[in-house]
């Protein structure tokens, strides 16, 4: 099945999410759609899967022009979507996810879900998927989940399958396992949709590369005649500098040091278990690690947010294991919370009161019961320019900011003022390449000024450019530490003790 | 035995965990229900609790159970105590939740023995009693289980049960007891899509448009039962359904009484329980509905219509509860007063998640709800030295301590009480 794309463009009231695409899908091919978050490829393979309704143009299927009222008859015309944030009801067997919305039934409504288990199995034997049927969605790995999506679009028979960013949570092993479903699925004469913004992942697996940037298509092209360079200067529509100019590693005193420390979920599983790790002046420690393996829970405990089942944590010497996060604060610790829209701003709060979430308390900002809204603006004035945040005033809501500067934003608050230890959980998470550029840099000038800095990542690449010392944590433990004194910073030795190989 | 060295011993990291001082909690709770039930239970008790089990009148009469009561609370508190000893010392973490049940099953016999010593006391007369009281907390339970299984928080239960009553009792005096029912349905189902329409099309929060409702059928209803039926006495005077004997399977001691020689409710009731179950867990619309209350999004992409399969459960959800409603009137006094309901539609909300939003749960739930407000009205008769208005809490405090000792274990539908915006 072919399908073509035939000047679409999507507006949502004034914004353009994509102007005037077209672009062909071919069986038994692999497109790579390339381009930024938020340069409208979610936008544009929504409108494919019939989610949304494109405001102009059309999409014809072998010729055909075809309007989708809801993703129910996109999924009939053969085309299935596999989304960045999995669809699938958790507290559910594999069966019962694959077949919601288009069930086996017997008499009075009853569910077959033994033709449904059978099913599954033929598919798992088609493309080489191995995933048990009766399992609950909950109990399995991510990469596995996304195989129960695969497989879910395979039980719609679908010819066309989009894959929204599908790398994004999966660990490089897992990754590779991956590859292999697509090529396996690509010889089966499927046609696939593989969007991404990560240019080494399009150029291995695409058989053809489109870019897509600020809602247009700028490119397109053949991944054995483009190098990844001529790719990020397409997607970001001006030279891109991948190199990180650090000063040399001289590591100072030791600021951080947590030793066994063990924390525990609400339920009383064990989230972080017996971690001692130090973080010393002038050194960026990164802890790489596929994301849910505690290291949301090993910053809460650092940063006072949640309580600690066992071991210590000392700042600069100082036994900090029962302090508030307030008095954490107030002796230098910054934190950047990995989630900026649940707990590191307020979007409906002015720019200005967002500044002064962590410091309003202070003389400079309030006396008695009143605010100092003149200094608070003031400051506030300044860390906007210091940080490039780019907004019209420090009077606009900050829910009103772009996803990058509402971070930069998060990131002058925490760094304007004197401290000595960074915490950084998922600094760059969903920004563009100039955001991620700034805010690397800033957390750069910090190290290089004396400052220790925890930097929490489920991007290995971040990790790998910005690190002086490495330690990989899976399961709630340090499972391996590379860079000085440990084993060399090598990619796949990383990626392989974040699946949870023991060397 | 030498002792060497001590040897940190790195397994024994003492974690404090949630689980062990929940352990403790209980150890400590059992610990005080003992000496409760030596000191109070067993001291002042003499004599023998006599229970009866059947009627001279019935077909197979079963001999009377005897309890020496002074010796049956030592040994009940001897039990608790040692149940409260292990859980606080050894922290029986597996058990804990089984002990405390367990515990306090004995701690309510006790009382019992002690209530009844030197006496005699109908025990399926109470157990009969049970069963019909937790008729409108199982079936408001239900209603909950329906509507919160597609993510709709359904506070406005208790409204439905009383509109239930109401319009049971309004047309069962003037069409027939039949006629209420169908009456009490509908007008339970009008309620829901007027709650649906409310939270699902116009996205009002879900606990006050069901408090609005509440509020407005409590209003209507107390208005009009006190302002016209004290003029047309004849409009609140409906019939009252008898128990239907179930041939043979009624004969059977203690079981036959309790199960099988109840009205259409009680009937109704465990129907309805089984085919909810039925429907939920093996059919593909409850296979759907589930979907959607769990995770809304997914459901739409995959062409579910969320709204509609929301209208549907919840205007079901309405139906169940109406049917409940009509239980106050029809299957009860056969007529209506101003909020008789008494917050029976909440319990039912605490029935819902102590059963974890189980229909079969939900009414296992409701029997211990039941069993404690016909425990109330038991012993009334008995005569205790406990002031009767203390007796008349205990189904309160029988919700509070269920629903409090189940916090945060059990898991509501992932959606619940959120509204589904589509893109």
């Amino acid at each position: 099945m072919e399908i073509e794309l035939r000047g679409i463009t999507k507006r949502f009231g004034e914004v353009v999410a994509n102007s005037d695409v077209n672009l062909t899908i071919r069986p038994g091919e692999v497109l790579g759609l390339l381009g930024e978050n938020g340069a409208g490829k979610s936008t544009l393979m929504n409108v494919l899967s019939g989610l949304y309704e494109p405001t102009e143009g059309t999409i014809l299927i072998d010729g055909k022009p075809t309007i989708f009222q809801g993703p129910g008859e996109a999924i009939e015309a053969g085309i299935g979507m596999v989304h960045q944030h999995f669809m699938l009801v958790p507290v559910f067997t594999v069966a019962e996810n694959v077949i919601l919305g288009v069930e086996p039934t017997g008499r009075a409504d009853f569910l077959d879900l033994e033709t449904a288990r059978q099913q599954v199995r033929e598919i798992n034997e088609t493309y080489g998927l191995e995933v048990d049927p009766d399992e609950l969605v909950e109990n399995l790995p991510v990469g596995i989940q996304q195989r129960v999506e695969i497989i879910k679009v395979l039980f719609r028979s679908a010819d066309v399958l989009i894959f929204d960013e599908p790398t994004a949570v999966l660990t490089p092993q897992e990754v590779t396992d991956f590859f292999q479903i697509v090529t396996a699925l690509r010889d089966a004469g499927k046609a696939l949709v593989f969007i991404t913004h990560k240019l080494q992942e399009i150029l291995e697996i695409s058989d053809r590369i489109a870019v897509l940037r600020a809602g247009k298509i700028v490119g397109e092209g053949d991944p054995k005649q483009l190098t990844e360079a001529e790719l990020a200067e397409m997607m970001v529509g001006r030279p891109v500098s991948f190199d990180v100019v650090k000063q040399p590693f001289a590591p100072g005193e030791t600021l951080l040091d947590v030793s066994h420390l063990t924390v525990l979920r609400e339920n009383d599983e064990i989230a972080v278990e017996d971690i001692s790790l130090k973080v010393r002046k002038g050194e960026i420690v990164g802890i790489a690690g596929v994301q849910g393996n505690g290291q949301s829970a090993l910053v809460q405990a650092l940063t006072g947010l949640t309580r600690i089942a066992a071991g210590t944590i000392e700042l600069m010497g100082t036994d900090i294991t029962h302090l508030s996060a307030r008095q954490r604060h107030k002796m230098g610790m910054a934190h950047i919370p990995e989630d900026r829209h649940r707990s590191g701003m307020i979007a409906n709060f002015t720019v200005a009161e967002n500044m002064v979430l962590d410091t309003y308390y202070d003389d400079r900002f309030s006396k008695g019961l009143t605010m100092r809204w003149k200094q608070v603006n003031e400051i506030s004035a300044q860390n906007v320019s210091d940080f490039d945040v780019r907004t019209t005033s420090v009077f606009e809501m900050a829910g009103h900011l772009s996803g990058g500067n509402q971070q930069k934003m998060v990131v002058a608050r925490e760094m304007a003022r004197e401290i000595t230890l960074l915490i950084a959980a998922q600094p760059t998470r969903g920004l563009d390449v100039g955001s991620i550029e700034y805010i690397h840099s800033r957390i750069i000038d910090a190290r290089d000024s004396g400052d220790g800095v925890l930097i929490i990542s489920s991007e290995l690449d971040e990790i790998l450019s910005l690190s002086d010392r490495i330690l990989v944590m899976f399961k709630g433990r340090v499972v391996a530490e590379f860079g000085e004194g440990g084993k060399p910073a090598e990619k796949n030795a990383i990626g392989l003790a974040m699946a949870g190989a023991t060397q | 035995m030498t002792m060497t060295a001590d040897t940190p011993s790195t397994t024994a990291t003492r974690i404090k965990t949630g689980k062990l001082r929940q352990a403790r909690i209980t150890g400590g709770i059992l610990i005080a229900l003992a000496a409760l039930v030596a000191l109070v239970f067993g001291a002042g008790s003499s004599g023998d609790a006599v229970f009866r089990l059947s009627r001279a009148s019935d077909p197979i009469v079963v001999p009377n159970l005897i309890v020496p009561a002074t010796a049956f609370n030592y040994i009940a508190a001897a039990a608790l105590a040692f149940l409260g000893a292990r859980q606080f010392l050894r922290g029986g973490v597996r058990w804990t939740s089984l002990s405390l049940g367990f515990g306090l099953a004995l701690a309510v016999a006790a009382f019992l023995v002690w209530a009844t010593a030197g006496k005699s006391f109908s025990l399926t007369g109470m157990l009969q009693a049970t069963v019909i009281r937790a008729v409108p907390i199982a079936l408001g339970g239900l209603a909950g289980v329906l509507s919160e299984r597609v993510a709709v928080v359904n506070i406005a239960i208790e409204g439905m049960l009383l509109a239930g009553a109401f319009a049971g009792a309004l047309f069962g005096s003037l069409l027939g007891g039949m006629s209420g029912v169908i009456a009490a349905v509908a007008i339970g189902g009008l309620f829901g899509l007027i709650l649906a329409a409310l939270v699902v099309t116009y996205r009002v929060d879900q606990i006050i448009a069901g408090v609005v409702i509440n509020l407005f059928v409590l209003g209507v209803t107390s208005y009009v039962s006190s302002q016209v039926y004290q003029e047309y006495r004849q409009l609140n005077n409906a019939p009252v359904f008898r128990p239907i004997k179930i041939p043979f399977l009624a004969d059977i001691p203690v079981i036959g009484p309790v199960l099988f020689q109840q009205n259409i409710f009680v009937y109704g009731a465990l129907v309805m329980v089984a085919v909810a179950t039925y429907y939920l867990f093996y059919t593909r619309s409850g296979l759907r509905a589930r979907a959607v209350g769990e995770n809304p999004k997914a459901a739409d992409t995959l062409g579910i219509n969320v709204y509609r399969t929301r209208y549907i459960n919840v205007i079901m959800a309405g139906m169940v509860a109406g049917f409940g409603g009509a239980w106050f009137t029809l299957g009860s006094v056969g007529r209506f007063d101003e909020g008789m309901t008494g917050g029976r539609g909440y319990i039912g909300l605490a029935a819902m998640i102590v059963g974890r939003w189980h229909p079969v749960g939900a009414l296992m739930a409701a029997l211990v709800f039941g069993f404690a407000d016909s425990l109330q009205q038991k012993l009334a008769l008995l005569q205790t030295p406990i002031p009767s208005e203390f007796l008349a809490m205990t189904p309160y405090i029988a919700t509070m301590i269920l629903v409090a000792g189940l916090i945060g274990r059990a898991r509501a539908p992932a959606a619940d009480g959120k509204a589904y915006i589509k893109e």
